[in-house]
């Protein structure tokens, strides 16, 4: 059998029996859980059985992999979770699924997400909310809710994600599994559908930080396909995980652990605090003032990109078109399709990125977002001269009860601890770091500086190596 | 103009127009009912209101961040390569007559 990157007793099983009893497990929970679109269950059995047969593949041979709906595959659909593109079938395929296929992964099934990874709880779906196995009356998170909730749940050996503020931490966060965000340009966007240009990252939802960076291995590098893919050289992300980095500074910053957040959130970062200190690191204090600006920035260059992005779903070349009525021209076309194919919170996004940019308020609001922007770097740039990590959070709250934040304000706050990484470009991860006095899952965030990943994922993988968390299971 | 900041540097303090915002469903191509508009005027107000927070931080010369790379023009070879067919292209189309789009007529009557 090749090699897997999976820790896991399964991971001698030949591919053919692990897909069908993934398969099984999808049966058996996905009509409650609401975790995947689509499942390609026969594409799935044959290239399994073909990788059993040739003995093909590399590092991933044989495990199967969920992919979020927002990235482009040539079996199944990418939906977006929108009626906008409920039948949209991609003609083309992400770079990162052809180097997953290479590598002899086995896709799964298409995970549900916001619309257009637009929000943080995956309420904001065309096909219903996705339910958190740790309590179905809960949310995954989002907008990669999907694709965290099927790894919580089994329901496949790894996940992908696209992450523009938060949606791949945050989720995994609040399903007690592990969230990468790579560096800004580390991955290829090549067929993610482009919500925030600029921010927007693919990455893996695993079970542990030894999947993610096997995922990232084969994921990372520049491509012809994406000129902003980074061209910086793929280090081995795996060769050197288990080594713990001696004198590693874990950095702390002030605004991080804060009175707004759920009590069980602090003290898992005092507890996450006392376990690297037990490790040998360096706890530093640092300042990041401008934390508290990530959201106000945020939500104004994410929606002025994504209103820009979603002009090209017109209703002429692919997506919904409406049914005109007598005397209705063009216009009407346009209006009307994207009326009926988009939800209420993209609608809402675009609605405020067309606002930010329309003239008499680019300067005051789009032009000193982006100048905000630099201020939230150069802040995050002067606190990697302290430290080689940043610890604290990834959600202020443990997962929240559907329906609770029906305010899209109090949901935009969820996202205070994951934004400012993708406003800065830099990595963060989320690993599982504690539960909730109610038996939820809490994640604690570690963040880097751009392409700073190899540290990234040794310091995660210290402090999954001495803690116990990553391996509790929802009770499904 | 509108002046989007007041005095006091909040952005948004007063509920936006009901016309501006039927203004920017026109630019963004939304058609939205009467009752969507007024829910949209709300939502938009407070998130707008939240947002206002930029307007207090001092960005004098601050050159804005479009991007976080540094980013240079970058020039693929310049190689013919097979181009993606037309029966993909067209897979997803809402309409289609022959080898064409089909979309209404855009030029209106004596046009």
């Amino acid at each position: 059998m090749p090699t897997s990157a999976r820790v896991s007793p399964a991971a001698d099983v030949a591919a053919r029996a692990r897909t069908e009893a993934v398969l099984a497990r999808i049966e058996r929970f996905n009509p409650q859980l609401n975790a995947l679109n689509e499942v390609l269950a026969d594409d799935a059995l044959e290239r399994a059985a073909q990788i059993d047969r040739d003995r093909s593949g590399g590092l991933l041979a044989g495990l199967t992999i969920a992919v979020k709906d927002n990235i482009a595959t040539t079996e199944g659909h990418t939906t977006c979770s929108s009626m906008m593109l409920k039948n949209y079938r991609s003609p083309f395929e992400a770079t990162i699924i052809t180097k997953l296929r290479d590598a002899g992964a086995v896709f799964i099934g298409k995970t549900n997400l916001d619309e257009f990874a637009m929000g943080s709880s995956t309420e904001n779906s065309a096909f219903g909310a996705v339910r958190n196995p740790w309590d179905p009356s809960r949310v995954p998170g989002g907008s990669s809710g999907g694709s965290a909730a099927a790894m919580a749940a089994d329901l496949c050996d790894i996940a992908l994600g696209s992450d523009t503020g938060g949606s791949i931490r945050q989720p995994a966060s609040l399903c007690g599994v592990v969230g990468l965000k790579p560096t800004y340009g580390r991955v290829s966007r090549y067929g993610l559908v482009a919500f925030g240009s600029s921010l927007d990252q693919i990455g893996p939802i695993t079970r542990s930080v030894r999947d993610a960076a096997a995922v990232l291995q084969v994921i990372a590098g520049v491509d012809a396909h994406d000129s902003t893919s980074a061209d910086v050289p793929v280090p081995s992300y795996l060769e050197s995980l288990d080594e713990p980095i001696a004198g590693l500074r874990v950095g702390v910053p002030r605004e991080y652990v804060s009175e707004a957040n759920d009590p069980s959130v602090n003290a898992a970062i005092l507890a996450a605090i006392e376990v690297y200190r037990g490790l040998g690191a360096t706890i530093v204090d640092i300042d990041l003032p401008l934390t508290d600006l990530g959201i106000s920035t945020y939500y104004v260059i994410a929606p002025a990109e994504a209103s820009s992005n979603l002009a090209r779903y017109d209703g002429i070349r692919y997506g919904h078109r409406a049914t005109l009525a007598p005397g209705e021209d063009l216009f009407d076309l346009y209006a009307k399709s994207r009326a009926e194919g988009f939800g209420p919170e993209v609608k809402r996004r675009i609605m405020i990125g067309t606002y930010v940019l329309s003239s008499g308020y680019y300067d005051a609001y789009y032009k000193r977002a982006l100048q905000v922007r630099r201020l939230i770097k150069d802040e995050f740039d002067r606190a990697f001269e302290h430290c080689d990590v940043l610890l604290g959070p990834t959600s202020p709250t443990p997962a929240f009860e559907i329906g609770g934040k029906s305010d899209p304000l109090s949901m935009y706050l969820c996202d205070v601890y994951t934004v400012n990484t993708n406003i800065a470009g830099i990595c963060g991860i989320s690993l599982p770091g504690g539960m909730s006095a109610s038996s939820l899952p809490i994640g604690i965030q570690l963040q880097a500086k751009a392409f700073a990943e190899t540290t990234l994922l040794r310091a995660a993988r210290m402090f999954e190596s001495a803690t116990e968390w990553h391996t509790l299971r929802p009770s499904l | 103009m509108n002046e989007p900041f007041n005095e006091h540097g909040s952005a948004a303090a007063e509920s936006l127009a009901i016309g501006t915002v039927r203004h920017v469903a026109k630019l963004a191509r939304l058609r939205l009912s009467d009752q969507e508009t007024e829910r949209y005027r709300g939502q938009l107000t407070s998130i707008l209101g939240h947002i206002s927070k930029l307007s207090a931080v001092d960005v004098a010369g601050v050159e804005p961040m479009a991007h976080p790379l540094a980013m240079t023009n970058r020039f693929g070879a310049d190689e013919p390569a097979a181009a993606m067919s037309l029966d993909a292209l067209l897979m997803n189309a809402p309409a289609v007559e022959g080898r064409l789009l089909a979309v209404p007529k855009v030029l209106g009557e004596g046009s």
